[in-house]
């Protein structure tokens, strides 16, 4: 497998997600400058935490229209596995690529600590690893983190199995008070329809080695491992993800920009 | 003939969105002593010098900005003004 890792001015985690997948799987890693026109042949795109063009105007705003991100937005439209860690989901919620928007937390304060997580889906590229409603514990680290969306667009991404991962507290509930940042409904990370694009505001890369203390966070690149080696099995062209029935026909019809 | 024009943005969150800062600002003011204060909402005030033929062109211009970049609809509403003495 080989992961690209998107580097904006500002990005700061990507030598974390580095190291996740050469150190923690000991597959392959690049990085691909924000200037570039090309994903160096990478299976998975991920688009690591921080804070491109230092988080003027919104975060992710500005690195939405890097031009790296126009191969990135035609690679996720067309299956490709992408995956946007903090910083990197605000700037999926801007490029469109997943719904709702990323916005200041609830209670104005950068949040940097672990949180308690629950896998609710864990049928996914990026969650087959664990189990639903497994428990992980991976840290935040975050000022505008509060996932916010219509109420008609979260029932549908609670009536698609879409909403990834939810804050919960050490009993696996999804409390208000396990809620880092106000987050609609405990709402940590999202996937699109197709399943092969993933945001989430916490840190799996942090908890990823075991000299990190934990790595509640490696099934994230294990499940996107074994993703990839069974399309390798199944075809020999470029990745597409398999999944939702109707993948191909929605790649079609989605509309390119 | 085409001339730079002084045209403000005005940036607010949306009806039914949190704003977290503006409630911060109003429970400050009620510190203050200030308890009629019902409600604060804030935003931000982008000022552009756009070059265009006249301010209709330059409403427009500016609006497609907006929708493209400045302002994100799903979280905020934005009022364009072309300032006439500009």
């Amino acid at each position: 497998m080989k992961v690209g890792i998107v580097r904006f001015p500002g990005s700061n985690c990507d030598a974390d997600v580095y190291r996740a997948v050469t150190e923690g799987l000991g597959e392959d890693a690049v990085y691909l400058w924000h200037k570039s026109n090309d994903l160096d042949g990478a299976d998975v795109v991920v688009l690591p935490g921080g804070f491109s063009y230092g988080d003027y105007l919104r975060a992710g705003a500005i690195a939405r229209f890097s031009p790296i991100m126009r191969e990135v937005i035609d690679f996720a439209r067309g299956g490709g596995l992408t995956l946007g860690i903090c910083n990197g989901f605000q700037v999926l919620c801007e490029a469109h690529l997943l719904p709702g928007a990323l916005v200041r937390n609830r209670n104005l304060r950068f949040r940097c600590h672990d949180v308690g997580l629950r896998v609710e889906n864990a049928d996914t590229a990026f969650t087959s690893a664990y189990a639903d409603g497994d428990l992980l514990h991976i840290p935040i680290a975050h000022g505008e983190g509060q996932f916010v969306a219509e109420a008609a667009t979260l029932d549908e991404l609670e009536a698609e199995n879409r909403v990834v991962f939810r804050y919960a507290d050490d009993r696996g509930r999804a409390t208000d008070a396990a809620n880092p940042n106000g987050s609609a409904r405990n709402i940590a990370g999202i996937s699109n329809p197709e399943g092969n694009i993933l945001g989430l505001m916490p840190h799996p890369e942090r908890h990823s080695l075991a000299v990190l203390g934990n790595t509640d966070g490696l099934g994230v690149f294990q499940s996107l491992l074994a993703a990839v080696a069974a399309h390798g099995e199944d075809a020999g062209g470029e990745l597409r993800v398999a999944g939702a029935p109707a993948f191909g026909d929605r790649a079609v019809a989605g509309a390119r920009s | 003939m085409s001339r730079a024009w002084s045209v403000d943005v005005r940036v607010t969150p949306r009806e039914g969105i949190l704003d977290p800062a503006g409630e911060t600002i109003r429970r400050a003011l009620g510190n203050l002593g200030y308890d009629g204060v019902r409600s604060v909402r804030a935003g931000r005030l982008i000022r552009l010098e756009v070059e265009a033929e006249g301010p209709e062109a330059a409403r427009i211009a500016t609006e497609k900005m907006c929708e493209q970049l400045i302002a994100n609809p799903i979280i905020e509403n934005y009022v364009v003004r072309v300032r006439e003495d500009g």
